[in-house]
């Protein structure tokens, strides 16, 4: 201290001298700051952004597959009888966009790709996807349980509408096949460890399926990870690529 | 400490009005492209997945 009381003072010009005092307010204000613009990002900003990107995504994806179906040579129809099971496509490799899911409940222009697997980082928080596929359940269409999940709140604001759903709601899921349409059944609030609910036939491990079934998870509530909600979708019937189901028919390819 | 700053950057006002909404901007790229996405993820799961 000795030492700088006797250091030859400069004349200084108005110079204030910065205080610690200072610093650590001016510091904690910038915390402050920082914790707002990141719950303004988390809440709004980043839902906004990752929501439209995804919306385009599958809008893109969803008019290819139409396109391919009206390009390519036209098969002989009416070979097939109407009563043919829904054909069931091989399974996806990981990571692979391999339907587009519409639920018109969710808003009249909500569509979502699914890809393989229900990575966070490379599926649900996607710019291009959204939507995960349970990699061991079943497939579109196929007997068992076609299971998927997507984020309630965050990340796009995937499924915070999800508890809207009426008995009788349809969802719609294209994939390069053709349109199969589900009919919503009904919800379930379970524990994030109720891995039941993606069996084939769910939490009956011992049964054997008859039924196509569809099941939607997401977290419950929003905002909170407390819980899984669940939503159970029965299948309802098949479609060829070009005949686009007249209830989304306006909103395929819209928001490319 | 902004203080500071404000004194060290050369120029007219406005220059310095130009050069400091030039670094805010930067700061925000940086937090929106990296730091919050960052962050995010260490705030726990919150991906709406089932599983053991």
């Amino acid at each position: 201290m000795t030492s700088f009381e006797t250091r030859p003072r400069r004349p200084r010009r108005r110079r204030r001298r910065v205080s610690v005092v200072g610093v650590i307010g001016e510091l904690l204000i910038t915390a402050g700051v920082l914790v707002l613009l990141f719950l303004g990002w988390q809440i709004w900003w980043n839902n906004l952004v990752v929501s439209g990107q995804q919306t385009k995504a599958a809008a893109q994806q969803s008019q290819k597959w139409i396109d391919d179906a009206l390009k390519a040579p036209k098969a002989a129809p009416d070979t097939k009888p109407a009563q043919a099971d829904p054909p069931v496509m091989a399974k996806p490799a990981p990571y692979e966009p391999f339907a587009v899911i519409y639920v018109p409940r969710l808003g009249p222009g909500w569509k979502r790709t699914i890809r393989q697997t229900v990575d966070v980082e490379r599926v649900l928080n996607s710019y291009t996807a959204g939507v995960g596929h349970y990699i061991d359940s079943q497939l579109p269409g196929q007997v068992g349980n076609f299971a998927v999940a997507g984020h309630d709140s965050g990340w796009g604001n995937t499924f915070i509408d999800l508890s809207k759903l009426r008995i009788g709601d349809r969802i719609y899921v294209q994939t390069k096949d053709g349109w199969y349409t589900y009919v919503f059944r009904n919800f379930e609030f379970v524990q994030p460890s109720a891995v039941q609910v993606l069996l084939p036939v769910p939490r009956q491990p011992q049964a054997t399926p008859t039924d196509r079934l569809m099941t939607i998870t997401t977290c419950n509530p929003p905002f909170h990870a407390g819980e899984r909600l669940i939503a159970y979708n029965v299948f309802q019937s098949f479609a060829p690529p070009q005949d686009v189901p007249s209830e989304i028919a306006a909103a395929v390819g819209q928001g490319g | 400490m902004y203080g500071a700053l404000w004194r060290v950057l050369p120029g007219p006002v406005w220059l310095r009005i130009l050069i400091v909404l030039a670094l805010v901007a930067v700061v925000l790229f940086a937090l929106v492209s990296w730091v919050f996405p960052w962050v995010d993820s260490l705030l726990g799961p919150q991906e709406g997945t089932v599983g053991p």
